[in-house]
């Protein structure tokens, strides 16, 4: 297979790889199944927030309030199950996460695709109104007791284990869900005409509505989708962290979007992969847990995140600069 | 006889009390291709819109096939088989060849699941049905101007195409390619599409068509068989007016040399390149696409840094590669395309002329005397005829011949001596054209030294006092102008 040394993916599997190599040279524990599971684990919440944001990325847009609808959906949820319907069973929980999401997307999905709104504008003002909305009118408190049926869902797991040294590892079974929303986003993206719909109208909207494309309708829809994948990614939060915080979440927009990017996927639309995508999130992650391992101290993680940034995404653009002088 | 596939009877649209189109009326039959000429305001936009369905005419009817339509809409239009090509060519830069060519015949059937192998096989199938290799996975945005424009008219075929409207089909493109659209339009014809040519620039269509409709005013002034109109003709009637393609005035024969350009050489774009420039002469530099003409051009200005050879201007040497320095030493640079290269396209028009002169109206310590500025700008602008309602209006809003005109005026700011235009006429109408020739041979008389970088052979003809003629990156040919006609150029030219 050739490699394309253009391509951030490219890029970004090798500082993966020269982290990782880094990381287990300091501290050879670090190649374990617990440091693994760990990263997996930690890959979860922000790999659902990673496939939204690149959905939006995508259509030209960008989508900046997915983690207040998280946050927002997780304590509604938590608060109504508890309220109302204690008996629902976990995959209910889910769901119900998921149709608030939808509901708080498609108000997003209203003012840009109904009133042609930029998109940057209408989610920094809906990210502002359904976390304020949230602590105002609805709770600032954590709720610490969760309803029955995402406290089931907390302690599923998928594997179990205990390391040579008696301490446990495990992967949470949520795990799986992420898994199976690449899948379908992949389907959705790669195999479907609205997917393709959704890189035209990145690629030019004024072309896409000269060819029929219903623009409105499949910016709607994006909106939506991406309400939902945050909501269930609000919900599995909560469960996993056994506590609804309303004040967690928000804030990690910007390092979900900066994940995306890194992988390849270009603010300017029509262009991003799930590939580059994952390894973005698999990336910042391992930076996130890592640096510690390294003896590095935490407060260096951003800075860290903040120059793979500039690398990641300055390398490829500085190399198709000159790729295209010397073309000229 | 059948009845023709599309016919317009006493078409009328107004705009806000302006009548855009007044009675238009003609008709299209199948397999034949139509010119339809006219200059910017002519109304041939309008028409255009109205065949496309996105405009409703006020008044007048028309039938596809005798079958006289209702209001039409953009969807009805393309379910008649009417696709229009705009001059942006409308492709997904971030789709490949294939799925460009493939989307609209796909939605069409309105599947949901994407039939990767269908779509590739569709593309291929059309694009054999014109006859070229495009590489169908391709990204849009890697195609050239050409390869894009036979994109654009694969995917309307791919969508069974009955009328093919072409917004300003030649404009981009260089002489050869417009032969191989020619080409290709024959093969249409030949299928039974129809072809209708929008466009201010149609001579070089011409030999392809069997109708010319000329538009002016939203009238239409002109009509019949295509061996009825000639260049001369065709622009007669687009702008009322006979534009004389004449020689320039002789240049003095004492004009002294003011730039001169000796051994330049950069490895894959010109070698060895020798030229003088006396003041007040209009010198021509023409060659097919790849012989080095723009790559010249943008080294005389230093955007392209020559390795060896040099520039001299006045006797003064000018630092090779270096625009800031050219542009101190008096030299004068308009790209080719202005819209992305030349101009701040949302900025107003006196910002537009402003920017270059900002260090001559700067105070101490760097302050901006903006009231100087402004006002030597709003002169220039009077000066150069620049129609304007509102010179605070951004440049975009300006018509394509206005556009160069802001670009120019910006350059005269800086009192230049030596000018150096890339195609100075690209998309702009007959009548604007004639006029920037005027502004050319006004410069000239002033003194200047204008180099015009152009393949308008007519335009070289009738503004260069001498044109050189470039060939694989060298400078073949010294020909005094006036001593050939445009037969014997293109033959030069093409040998």
């Amino acid at each position: 297979m050739k490699i394309d040394w253009t391509r951030n993916e490219t890029l970004v599997a090798l500082v993966i790889l020269a982290f990782c190599l880094l990381a287990a040279l300091s501290d050879p524990s670090f190649l374990s199944i617990a440091t693994l599971t760990d990263l997996l684990r930690g890959g979860i919440v922000l790999g659902i927030f990673a496939v939204a944001a690149m959905l939006v990325l995508i259509s030209g847009g960008i989508d900046v309030s997915f983690t207040a609808i998280a946050a927002f959906t997780m304590y509604v949820t938590a608060m109504t199950l508890n309220a109302l319907m204690p008996w629902m069973p976990w995959w209910a929980a889910l769901g119900f996460g998921m149709a608030v999401g939808a509901g708080l997307g498609a108000i997003n999905g209203l003012l840009i695709a109904g009133f042609g709104l930029p998109t940057l504008i209408v989610t920094l003002g809906t990210l502002s109104i359904f976390r304020g909305f949230m602590l105002t009118f609805i709770g600032q408190k954590q709720i610490t007791t969760l309803p029955p049926s995402m406290r089931e869902f907390g302690r599923m797991m998928l594997i179990r284990g205990e390391n040579a040294d008696g301490s446990f590892y495990n992967l949470h079974g949520a795990f799986v869900v992420t898994v199976l929303v690449v899948v379908l986003t992949w389907f959705l993206l790669q195999r479907t005409m609205l997917g393709r719909q959704i890189y035209a109208i990145g690629g030019s909207v004024e072309s896409a509505r000269r060819i029929g494309i219903n623009v409105r309708g499949v910016q709607f829809f994006i909106y939506v989708y991406v309400g939902v994948l945050a909501g269930l990614a609000g919900v599995i939060h909560a469960s996993m962290a056994r506590v609804a915080n309303p004040f967690d979440l928000v804030g990690l927009e910007l390092s979900v979007i900066a994940a995306v990017v890194l992988g390849g996927a270009r603010l300017a639309g029509g262009h991003g992969t799930l590939t580059g995508t994952i390894l973005g999130v698999a990336l910042i992650v391992l930076v996130r847990n890592s640096l510690i391992v390294l003896g590095i101290p935490a407060t260096w993680q951003s800075v860290t995140i903040g120059l793979l940034i500039l690398l990641g995404t300055g390398l490829p653009a500085w190399q198709a600069k000159r790729a295209a002088a010397r073309a000229a | 006889m059948s009845e023709p596939l599309v016919t317009l009877s006493g078409v009328t649209k107004t705009y806000a009390g302006i009548t855009a189109l007044s009675e238009v009326g003609f008709s299209i039959a199948a397999g034949e291709a139509v010119c339809l000429a006219g200059e910017n305001g002519s109304g041939k936009s309008t028409l255009n819109k109205i065949l496309a369905g996105v405009e409703r005419p006020d008044r007048g009817t028309i039938a596809f096939s005798g079958q006289v339509q209702g209001p039409l809409s953009p969807r009805a239009s393309t379910e008649a088989g009417i696709k229009v090509i705009f001059q942006d060519f409308s492709l997904f830069p971030n789709l490949t060849v294939a799925e460009n060519i493939a989307f609209s015949a796909e939605l069409g059937e309105g599947v949901r699941l994407v039939r990767r192998a269908k779509m590739r096989d569709l593309a291929r199938a059309t694009l054999d049905r014109i006859g070229v290799d495009i590489p169908l996975d391709a990204a849009g945005e890697t195609l050239s101007v050409a390869h894009k424009q036979l994109v654009a008219i694969a995917r309307a075929l791919a969508t069974e195409a009955r009328l093919i409207i072409m917004d300003e089909p030649t404009t981009a493109l260089t002489e050869r390619e417009v032969r191989g659209l020619l080409t290709i339009i024959r093969r249409l014809k030949a299928d039974g599409v129809a072809v209708l040519f929008v466009s201010h620039k149609l001579a070089e269509v011409l030999e392809v068509c069997e109708q010319v409709v000329v538009l002016r005013n939203g009238q239409k002034v002109a009509e019949g068989p295509a061996q009825d109109f000639d260049a001369a003709s065709l622009t007669r009637h687009m702008t009322g007016r006979d534009v004389a393609a004449e020689p320039p005035a002789p240049l003095r024969a004492d004009a002294p040399v003011l730039l001169q350009v000796q051994g330049l050489s950069k490895a894959g774009a010109f070698d060895q390149v020798d030229f003088t420039l006396r003041a007040g002469e209009v010198l021509g530099i023409s060659g097919l696409l790849g012989s080095g003409r723009t790559a010249l051009a943008k080294a005389l200005f230093g955007l392209v840094a020559p390795e060896t050879g040099t520039i001299t201007l006045d006797g003064r040497q000018v630092t090779r590669g270096d625009p800031v320095a050219a542009a101190a030493a008096g030299i004068g640079y308009v790209p080719e395309d202005r819209l992305t290269e030349g101009l701040f396209l949302t900025q107003s028009i006196v910002q537009n002329i402003a920017i270059g002169r900002l260090d001559s109206h700067a105070r101490a310590g760097g302050v901006l005397n903006l009231t100087g500025l402004l006002a030597e700008a709003r002169d220039w602008l009077a000066r150069l005829k620049v129609k304007a309602p509102n010179p605070d209006a951004p440049v975009r809003s300006l018509s394509g011949g206005n556009q160069q005109r802001v670009v120019l005026a910006r350059w005269m700011a800086r009192s230049p001596r030596v000018l150096v235009l890339n195609g100075p006429s690209v998309g702009v109408d007959v009548g604007s054209k004639a006029e920037i020739h005027g502004i050319i041979a006004e410069l000239a008389a002033h003194g200047l030294g204008v180099i015009v970088i152009s393949d308008d052979l007519p335009e070289l003809l009738s503004t260069c006092h001498r044109i050189l003629v470039m060939k694989g990156g060298r400078m073949v040919e010294d020909i005094a102008g006036g001593s050939l006609n445009e037969t014997e150029l293109a033959h030069r030219l093409a040998s």
